[in-house]
């Protein structure tokens, strides 16, 4: 985790901090804005109104947890392989939480612990670089997840009603918009030869549990699979 | 189904959506304070989301086809030359459709 050395001056949770974190997270949030209109978009494809889009966006603020979650939506909702594959994709907060820890750990609690619900990949990246610069901004990491939170949330309702006009979605190649978006994600995560191993071992794993058991549990199966490759690896 | 429309099961579900993912946030700060996640713990957890995606559009690839596969292809290119999302997408499903049109 984070060296001793490194930015662990006085924490301060100020009003100047947050606009900083707001200020240099837009172009991110922005960027960010582009993935809720897909969302917004497969939401409503799966059958949720825009309403019920906008409080996942807003309550939920995970992109690829949700996503996901849209990509499993069904009539009935299989709410077990849901709930579970969001907590499984989620994990990884945990880690980027603990990171945080050196500086969160001397504000207050309130301010702590509400500033995690602002916690993504890009908010963490951003607040992670400026603490350990020794800014002692502890509040740049609400201020850059509010920036990031209106682009999501307004992002998903445009992206819903647009999703609301669209008829067959096969017609425009919109049933590959997900898989595309998911290799995007991929593309971005991908880190280098490492890489190659655990997912060639969730990839397999994926497809052929997909072949021999019914509904999505191949998911699980597969990324599971996969993140145990890398723990036996490191292990060694 | 109306705009508006709030589905008391489905406003349950996005709760505990919700609610699973900010434990998930403040987990680590709360978790560190009790123990030092290990190596092997860390490993296995950064490497989690990348499989897990891996194995959602895995079978959905190989089950699409070559218009699939082609367009794929592209998305995955095209996200690694711009490093654009809406690039990528509108490349790939441009190969998609092309390849659907053909075949």
């Amino acid at each position: 985790m984070t060296s001793d050395s490194d930015g662990r001056g006085a924490v301060t949770f100020s009003a100047a901090g947050a606009r900083e974190g707001f200020r240099r997270c837009l172009p991110v949030a922005a960027g960010v804005g582009g993935y809720g209109l897909v969302f917004g978009v497969v939401a409503r494809q799966a059958g949720l109104s825009t309403a019920e889009a906008a409080l996942m966006s807003a309550t939920v603020f995970a992109g690829a947890a949700q996503l996901i979650a849209v990509e499993l939506w069904a009539d009935p909702i299989p709410v077990v392989a849901v709930l579970t594959t969001v907590a499984v994709v989620n994990a990884r907060y945990v880690l980027m939480g603990a990171a945080l820890r050196p500086w969160f750990a001397r504000l207050g609690l309130r301010e702590a612990y509400g500033s995690m619900f602002f916690l993504i990949d890009e908010t963490w990246a951003l607040a992670m670089g400026d603490l350990t610069e020794g800014s002692g901004r502890g509040a740049f990491l609400l201020g850059s997840g509010v920036a990031v939170w209106l682009f999501w949330v307004a992002a998903t309702v445009v992206g819903a009603s647009v999703g609301a006009a669209i008829g067959d979605p096969s017609q425009y190649g919109l049933d590959f918009v997900l898989p595309a978006i998911f290799l995007a994600i991929a593309t971005e995560l991908w880190d280098g030869k490492a890489t190659l191993l655990p997912w060639a071992v969730a990839f397999l794993v994926a497809v052929v549990t997909a072949d021999v058991f019914p509904g999505r549990w191949y998911i699980l199966a597969g990324g599971i699979a996969g993140s145990l490759v890398e723990v036996i690896r490191v292990s060694r | 189904m109306s705009v508006a429309d709030l589905d008391p099961v489905v406003v349950g579900i996005i709760i505990v959506m919700a609610l699973l993912t900010y434990l998930t946030k403040v987990g680590g700060l709360w978790l560190l304070g009790h123990v030092e996640p290990s190596d092997r713990v860390d490993a296995g957890l950064s490497v989690l989301p990348g499989a897990v995606v891996v194995a959602i559009v895995g079978p959905e690839l190989v089950a699409g086809g070559p218009s699939a596969w082609l367009g794929g292809a592209a998305v995955v290119l095209l996200s690694r030359k711009t490093g654009s999302l809406l690039a990528a997408m509108v490349g790939g499903i441009g190969v998609l459709l092309a390849v659907r049109a053909v075949v």
